[in-house]
């Protein structure tokens, strides 16, 4: 194409252009006066259509390379021994039969694995990635029934599988503490979260709760959740030199490069993580042993490794959701006003990583009232360390909070609905901060019309044959994350494409296809003509997959880069460009190039300006403002839930009938991946609520149903139709509007749940999961 | 999984011949086996594929069926007269694992599938009386949810898992054997056994005998039959309680009646106590509650599953009833 041809279409952009407005540059960080993403406002472009996800052909025809389907020359595939008591030392370790197995490469025990240090545990430094801080193989000591104790290598997987079998190990046990009642009675610690006490108290909570007029008082206990990801976890990795390589299943692929990088004493520059696709995380995707013994196995062999964990394996390795009792009281005036919330209680965690499940953050932003007390208190076990799984603390801390709460509204006789929206603060409850945007009022009112809440019925009234029918609702609540570290490079191409790279993560809740969207608004660009890249930990920026912070750390990194991004594009556009003169803050981005925000019609289009230049492309990088929003405002998310359920009156079994999620949340970027983030997650809060348990045996602290055969997870038969709605207001003080929706659909649904047996049976049931013998 | 030999029978003799080894095993669908293997709880020298052998149904003259033991639990469930004349084999077939299990899953395999008990499953790390006799049993004050209230022992309180058991167990059904000894039958109720102090020993088979059909006689009650399974969720996954039952009834009067139960014990259960005290007696709700109390009058909790006496005695009710109300 000539100069002159483009310049012709570059003219022709600006003549439609003069119908549309250019979209202004975001601010680069959310503060009092400032204004809200240009982004939010916008009605006809990607963000907001239902595009379907861009790596379902790949998905679908095989073609998405996994962590355990990368091949490497010369590999060779891993299996674990993993031990059967708790505490104590490995007195005999006998491998003989083991090394000299068909197609045995090496045993790695502690005897003979290389030295390194121990994982930085998650939270203790910005990139610290590690479930654990326990010692790797480097002695013969045992800290959970279940840890690892050999790595077998074997030119196939069967090989390995079966040399592993024929490892004899015996033990000098040490008395462990595995079971949460005995440690209780030794009495709690209390709960510390990065170092800080899980312990608040605003006014004087006891004695109001005592002093008010209605009360309820109530233990609800959780018990222990397993990570299950279709995806089990699993690596392939290998040394170039001393240069790391794995390709992971994570989500988290800065802080595992740079943990990696403090584990062997390489930098993390040394260190390639690469994960393009994962199949599921939920937080259980981050840095484990597994990792770190494929890495020092593949060291010691001199050959690349694949250690891909069994199902077993997942369960003896990776932590899960810990167990919680928790204490709720509310007291009120007769008008169901709160006077206090007291939410306190006790989780079991470990040493080697110190993760309470902090169950009282729900109630931090829910409700308001004059007395809040909040207590996590701690024991400490022998055991896997527990770890973060969707929504740590809401998912179970609601079944407390909003089960006490239809508690209340049965006691005092007002409806539910609205017990819930008259106590709706005016502020932050703690911290006084005025909310960002909250409009969970709204969301109740749409939620019940369309569930027909109106038409609900005393407890114990409603029958269709054997089944007793109920009906329920709870609140559903998250807050807005955004974490510092987030940064993004743009690559503008002349022919007009843009790729963004991000070390950022799909697990398959669409982030690809969502920021594809965000970015082809951003930039006046359309799909087709914007890469989004990921999940690689090479490319700039430190996101974690979690907290449902992503989106907004995504966003607020792209309009990071942006900014550079357009200084740049002017200072190429030099004067002799309709865009002369102008300063960043006047300009727009509009059909494929820049724009005077007032006047359209001087536009300039990227293909002109790269080509003009005679540049083929401009790279760009920036990093994402500090998270400043979140000290200024009170930001949370939250959905009105509904559920019918049937109790078979012979039997006790519960089956749910239909559920209706009515969110809060922010923008919705894609309506058609977010619906299935919901889904996902009501689906996981049913699982929480009707069957999820691990049997985690008190006597020796072993896992005894690490398979998905005897741990149960919803069947399709156990999903019953699911509604979801949302007031898709978005946040003035969010990238995009958006407040991130991984995790709330899990909260609130235990609640919602029980809360309809109460409605079906009058039976209330305070500890979860809700199965049949708790109903007869 | 210990490495093995694999061959594949193609006809009873050749199968007898090949599974003599005493370290051989008849290979089925695999389901449950080659599970066990990979757990190496099973460390078969020898598998002897029998899937290759007759797989039919055949009705004989006198409105019996003959069921070969390589017939596939999803052919059985939905043969057209096992349908109509035995609604309960073909529900509670339907009732039990998964579309894909039942496809490959033999008959054969479903009669001999082994406990489903946590502890006997984990060989590294439990106790377990069945996989090492006199080891001990680390179930018994575990978790036992699903474990057995009826005929368990000190030594095994591991429950037999199988739902289609459970309908053959009421319906009567015979177990055609070939050995080294010639062929024999064998009541299904006789075929598993109780723990007592030997829970390894789970059958009457012999060393290398071979299942070679199931004989259903022909019963005319079973036309009026049905299975229902109680469990944690809606599919896949194992009873907690589950009950076969069929009834005849003459006006009022119970003219003929089975039970059995699943998820109670370490065999499939016949419920003779409770099918004497309806037999000729009047029907009612109360009735059936009185033959279910007698039934598991006998029946020991254990520190889990108390929920199961109770369960069991309501769900044998309901059935009853269910098919009282139909028949009238
Ligand atoms: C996840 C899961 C869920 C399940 N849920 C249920 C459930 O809800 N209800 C239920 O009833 N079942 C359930 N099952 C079990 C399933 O029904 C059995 O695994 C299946 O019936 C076994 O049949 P098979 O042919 O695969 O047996 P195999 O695994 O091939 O064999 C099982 C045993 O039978 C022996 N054998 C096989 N054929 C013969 C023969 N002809 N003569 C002598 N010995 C023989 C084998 O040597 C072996 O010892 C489940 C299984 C799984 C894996």
């Amino acid at each position: 194409m000539s100069i002159a041809e483009e310049a012709k279409l570059a003219v022709r952009g600006a003549i439609q252009g003069v119908m549309e407005k250019a979209i202004e540059l975001a601010p680069d960080s959310w503060m009092p006066g400032g204004k809200p993403d240009s982004l939010i406002a916008t009605k006809h472009g990607s963000i907001g259509a239902s595009v379907p996800r861009i790596d379902s052909p790949l998905k679908v025809q095989g073609k998405a390379p996994f962590a355990a389907e990368f091949e490497l020359p010369g590999m060779v595939y891993a299996a674990l021994m993993f031990s059967t008591v708790a505490k104590g030392r490995i007195a005999t370790l006998d491998t003989a039969q083991a090394e000299a197995a068909p197609g045995v490469v090496l045993v790695m025990t502690h005897r003979n694995a290389p030295r390194m240090e121990s994982m930085p545990v998650f939270l203790s430094a910005e990139k610290a990635g590690g479930g654990d801080n326990l010692p790797i193989m480097q002695d013969d000591r045992i800290h959970w029934n279940g840890q690892p104790i050999a790595v077998v290598l074997a030119e196939t997987q069967e090989q390995a599988d079966y040399a592993v079998a024929l490892i004899r190990a015996s033990y000098e046990q040490d008395a462990a503490t595995t079971s949460f009642a005995t440690a209780k009675r030794k009495g709690t610690e209390p709960g510390l979260f990065m170092g800080q006490p899980l312990k608040t108290e605003k006014g004087s909570a006891d004695a109001a709760f005592k002093a008010s007029a209605a009360k309820v008082e109530a233990t609800y206990t959780t018990p222990r959740h397993n990570h299950n990801a279709i995806e089990p976890h699993a690596a392939t990795v290998a040394w170039d030199g001393d240069r790391l390589i794995v390709h992971d299943a994570s989500q988290a692929v800065a802080h595992t490069a740079w943990s990696l990088g403090k584990i062997f004493g390489i930098s993390e520059q040394q260190v390639h993580v690469t994960s393009p696709f994962v199949g599921g995380g939920f937080g259980g995707k981050c840095l484990w042993q597994h990792q770190v013994l494929g890495a020092a196995a593949a060291k010691l062999a001199g050959r690349p490794v694949r250690i891909a964990l069994s199902r077993e394996g997942v369960y003896r390795l990776i932590g899960g959701r810990t167990l919680t009792e928790q204490r709720l009281a509310i007291g009120a005036d007769q008008d169901g006003r709160f006077n206090a919330i007291i939410h306190s209680g006790t989780v079991a965690t470990t040493r080697q990583n110190g993760m309470p499940e902090p169950f009282i953050l729900p109630t931090m932003s829910s409700y308001g009232s004059p007395n809040i007390k909040l207590d996590v208190e701690v024991v400490y076990l022998d055991m896997l360390a527990n770890t973060f799984m969707r929504a740590p603390g809401e998912s179970v801390g609601t079944f407390a909070l909003e089960s006490a709460i239809d508690e209340l509204a049965v006691s005092l006789g007002i409806d539910p609905v609205e017990l819930r929206i008259l106590n709706q603060p005016s502020e932050d409850p703690l911290k006084g901060t005025p909310f960002s945007s909250r409009h969970i009022t709204e969301a109740w009112r749409a939620g019940a019309e369309k569930f027909g809440w109106s038409k609900r019925s005393a407890p114990g009234t409603v029958r269709d044959g054997e089944w007793q029918i109920g009906i329920g609702c709870a609140t559903a609540t998250y807050p807005y994350h955004r974490m510092p570290g987030g940064a993004a490079r743009i690559t503008l191409t002349r022919d007009g494409y843009a790729r963004v790279e991000i070390a950022a993560h799909e697990m398959g809740m669409g982030t690809a296809t969502a920021h594809t969207q965000v970015v082809a608004d951003r930039l006046g660009l359309s799909r087709d003509q914007v890469t989004f890249a990921y999940g690689d930990s090479l490319m700039p920026g430190v996101v974690l997959a979690g907290g449902s912070q992503q989106t907004a750390s995504i966003g607020a990194s792209v309009i990071a880069a942006h900014h550079v991004l357009i200084k740049e594009l002017l200072k190429l556009a030099g004067n002799d460009s309709p865009l002369a003169g102008l300063g960043t803050d006047e300009v727009g981005t509009l059909n494929g190039g820049l724009a005077k925000l007032d006047d359209p019609s001087r536009h300039e289009s990227y293909v002109s300006i790269l080509t003009r230049s005679g540049r083929d492309h401009v790279a760009v990088e920036g990093s994402a403002s500090a998270p400043l929003e979140t000290m200024h405002w009170s930001m949370h998310s939250f959905g009105a839930l509904f559920c019918e359920i049937g109790v078979n009156s012979v039997t006790g079994e519960t089956r749910v009938r239909r559920f209706l999620g009515s969110y809060d949340c922010g923008r919705i970027l894609n309506p058609k991946t977010a619906a299935s983030q919901f889904r996902g997650g009501i689906i996981m809060g049913l699982g929480l609520a009707l069957m999820e348990e691990t049997q985690f045996d008190d006597r020796n602290g072993r896992v005894m149903n690490p398979s998905l055969a005897e741990y149960h997870v919803p069947v399709h038969l156990d999903v019953p139709p699911i509604d979801v709605i949302w007031t898709d207001i978005p946040d003035p003080r969010a990238p995009m509007g958006a407040r991130g929706i991984g995790e709330i659909g899990i909260t609130g649904v235990g609640a919602a749940v029980a809360n309809a047996v109460f409605n079906a049976t009058g039976k209330r049931v305070r500890d979860l999961p809700l199965t049949l013998d708790k109903l007869m | 999984m210990t490495p093995f030999d694999y061959s594949r029978a193609s006809d009873v003799a050749d199968a007898l011949r090949m599974g003599a080894g005493v370290q051989a095993k008849f290979l089925g669908g695999g389901t449950n086996l080659v599970d066990l293997m990979r757990e190496t709880i099973e460390r078969p020298a020898a598998l002897v594929d029998i899937t290759g052998l007759p797989a039919e149904i055949t009705e004989r003259d006198d409105g019996g069926l003959v069921i070969g033991a390589a017939v596939r639990n999803t052919a059985l469930a939905e043969h057209r007269t096992v349908r109509t004349r035995y609604p309960v084999l073909s529900r509670a077939i339907l009732a039990g694992a998964s579309a894909q299990i039942r496809n490959m899953a033999t008959v054969g395999g479903n009669l001999l599938q082994r406990t489903r008990c946590s502890y006997f499953y984990d060989d590294a790390g439990s106790r377990c009386n069945k996989r090492q006799p006199g080891q001990g049993c680390d179930a018994i004050d575990g978790f036992n949810r699903n474990h057995a209230i009826l005929g368990a022992s000190e030594a095994c309180v591991a429950t037999h898992p199988s739902d289609m058991c459970v309908a053959l167990a009421a319906l009567d059904a015979v177990v055609h054997l070939e050995g080294r000894g010639g062929a024999r039958t064998l009541p299904l109720v006789e075929l598993h056994r109780l723990p007592g102090d030997r829970p390894d020993l789970e059958t009457a088979l012999q060393p290398g005998e071979l299942i070679t059909a199931i004989e259903l006689p022909a019963q005319p009650i079973a036309a009026r039959s049905t299975y229902r399974k109680v469990r944690d969720r809606s599919s896949y996954a194992f009873a907690l309680v589950s009950v076969a039952a069929a009834l005849e009834l003459d006006g009022d009067t119970v003219k003929d009646v089975r039970v059995a139960l699943g998820g109670v014990a370490h065999k499939p259960w016949r419920a003779l106590e409770a099918e004497q005290a309806l037999r000729g007696g009047k029907v009612s709700e109360a009735a059936f509650r009185a033959a279910a109390e007698a039934e598991l009058a006998h029946a020991v909790p254990l520190s889990c599953n108390t929920f199961k006496i109770e369960l069991a005695k309501r769900t044998i009710t309901a059935v009853l009833g269910e098919l009282a109300g139909a028949a009238r």
